[in-house]
């Protein structure tokens, strides 16, 4: 089977790219799964389900950063597509850490960035971008067409291997090229590691422990006063 | 792709899904065509599918073809290969740059081989600021620009930093820019000019029309002997509304014999 991972800030219409990309693969003869990983709300397993007859899933990743989530479930939810006997797994996700990236090695990663986000939006967005094979491009509609080169080329900057494609996601225009990349990419083989290394995460807070003060804590701290420190149990 | 010599819009469907009559449309280099058609009825589609190099994959299932050929993905995929500039109907940015540093990213991105990126910007100023009565300074930031400025900086930009051999445009008349002095510039190049156009002027100008109804290119005008005649006439009452238009426009007041011997 193969996997997709896709990953954009919100609103960029990655729902809209795999939707014309669910519709062009269907066409074509694959059988598709979707699975959706939000924070707290989303509704596209439900619209995809319904649209294309398809498995769908979603999870809430809560307090968990969503790509982090997505390396958790994404074995189990690689086993339910095949009880399924579906030949691509799509997943989309929040893409809300802007510290991580969800894709992995033996998958292709796809970012969706939107042409009105503005010129700095990708120095912003970390490895999501960077990691990811193919960037699509949306709502290069609403923008002029010299606008759309520059960011085209600020996007190539930060990452130079991402392949950028131009799309139309509200008409399809464009959608092509990335059901071609998805196609291309070999089936998925059993031991996936994530693309990237994820970022540090040493920090008592985030794990769980919420009591106020430095010294209720361990691992890296840090006092008014003072510059981190490291503290042992 | 060696040098462009033509290029051709295979017809699609309209919004009802009906084929478009016009099956065929071939543009040489040093053509300039309009398009005309009601409000709404797919005039910047149109030149959309042509930017986008339609391949059967736009709404209107419109297929272009360059010298005959279809064209290379490199020229969507990389914009210093792409033949075309459209200067579309917008009139703000988004992009927070001051004009200057967004200029160079843009020359940097087309920079064809032997182009002096420091010269360009200079020139895309220059060029931009005939066309508009507020100068556009290089150190303003992009979304301060008024309407008429943006504009007359696409316009600009397109033509001395883009310099493609097919250019399109979507109605530079609703610019507030200099509409004589925009034509003039643009028409002594030898390239392929399409216009979106409600202005008689431009239609009447262009080799020929190309109109529009319900989504679908309906027939293909040729600009004919009498209508050249009435260009000439069309472009002098122009000329006087233009300048009623500069007194009105700089607070004066107008004698009430200004189109004396205008109309006859
Ligand atoms: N051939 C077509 N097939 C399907 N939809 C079409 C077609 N042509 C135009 N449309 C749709 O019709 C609508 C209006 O088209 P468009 O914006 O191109 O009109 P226009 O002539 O440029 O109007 P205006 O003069 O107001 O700028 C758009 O939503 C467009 O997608
Ligand atoms: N104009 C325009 N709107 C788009 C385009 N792509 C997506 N949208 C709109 O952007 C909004 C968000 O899209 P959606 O796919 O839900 O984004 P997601 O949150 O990334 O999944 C929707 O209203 C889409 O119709 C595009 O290419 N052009
Ligand atoms: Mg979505
Ligand atoms: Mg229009
Ligand atoms: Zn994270």
């Amino acid at each position: 089977m193969k996997i997709a991972i896709c990953s954009g800030p919100p609103t960029t219409g990655k729902t809209s790219v795999l939707r014309h990309a669910i519709r062009k693969l269907i066409d074509k003869g694959e059988r598709c799964a979707f699975l959706k990983i939000d924070v707290q709300f989303a509704e596209e397993d439900e619209q995809l389900a319904a649209e294309f007859g398809i498995p769908t899933r979603k999870v809430y990743s809560g307090e968990l950063c969503p790509d982090h989530c997505s390396v958790m479930v994404l074995g189990d939810a690689i086993q339910w597509a095949d009880e399924n006997d579906c030949s691509i797994l799509l997943v989309e996700t929040a893409g809300l850490c802007l510290r991580c990236a969800p894709y992995v090695d033996g998958g292709l990663g796809i970012c969706v960035l939107e042409a009105t986000s503005g010129m700095n939006l990708p120095l912003k967005v970390g490895p999501m971008l960077s990691l990811a094979d193919v960037t699509v491009v949306t709502k290069g509609d609403l923008v002029s067409q010299a606008e759309r080169e520059v960011f085209r080329a600020r996007i190539q900057d930060v990452a130079p291997m991402t392949q950028i494609r131009e799309a139309n996601a509200l008409y399809g225009i464009g959608i092509d090229p990335l059901v071609e990349a998805i196609l291309e990419t070999p089936d998925a083989h059993d031991d996936l590691l994530l693309r990237g290394s994820p970022p540090v995460g040493t920090c008592t807070i985030c794990v769980g422990k919420r009591e106020v003060g430095w010294q209720a804590h361990f691992g890296v701290v840090r006092a008014l006063d003072n510059q981190n420190f490291y503290r042992g149990q | 792709m060696s040098e462009i010599e033509s290029i051709t819009i295979i017809g699609g469907r309209g919004k009802d899904g009906e084929p478009e009559p016009v099956e065929r449309i071939d543009l040489q280099m040093g053509n300039v065509a309009s398009i005309v058609g009601p409000t709404g009825s797919g005039k910047t589609t149109f030149i959309n599918d042509i930017e986008m190099f339609a391949d059967c994959d736009t709404p209107s299932m419109r297929r272009v073809l360059i010298n005959g050929e279809r064209p290379p993905r490199e020229f969507r995929n990389d914009p210093s290969k792409n033949p075309i500039a459209l200067i579309t109907q917008h009139t703000t940015f988004l992009s927070d740059l001051p004009v200057g540093e967004f200029l160079e990213a843009h020359a940097t991105v087309r920079a064809a081989s032997g182009k002096h990126p420091d010269d360009m910007i200079e020139r895309t100023i220059e060029f931009a600021n005939e066309l508009t009565g507020e100068p556009v300074g290089l150190d303003v930031r992009m979304t301060e620009l008024s309407g008429g400025q943006t504009r007359a900086l696409l316009i600009a930009d397109a033509t001395v930093i883009c310099d493609t051999p097919i250019v399109l445009l979507d109605e530079v008349e609703n610019a507030g820019i200099d509409r004589t002095r925009c034509l003039e510039l643009l028409r002594r190049q030898r390239k392929v000019f399409i216009f979106v156009t409600h202005d008689p002027r431009i239609a009447l100008l262009s080799d020929f029309r190309i109109v529009i109804a319900e989504g679908r290119v309906m027939k293909i005008l040729g600009t004919n002997e009498a209508e050249r005649e009435l260009a000439t006439k069309v472009s002098r009452l122009d000329d006087v509304l233009s300048r009623l238009r500069d007194k009105l426009r700089v607070g004066q007041a107008l004698s009430g014999n200004e189109l004396e011997g205008t109309l006859a």
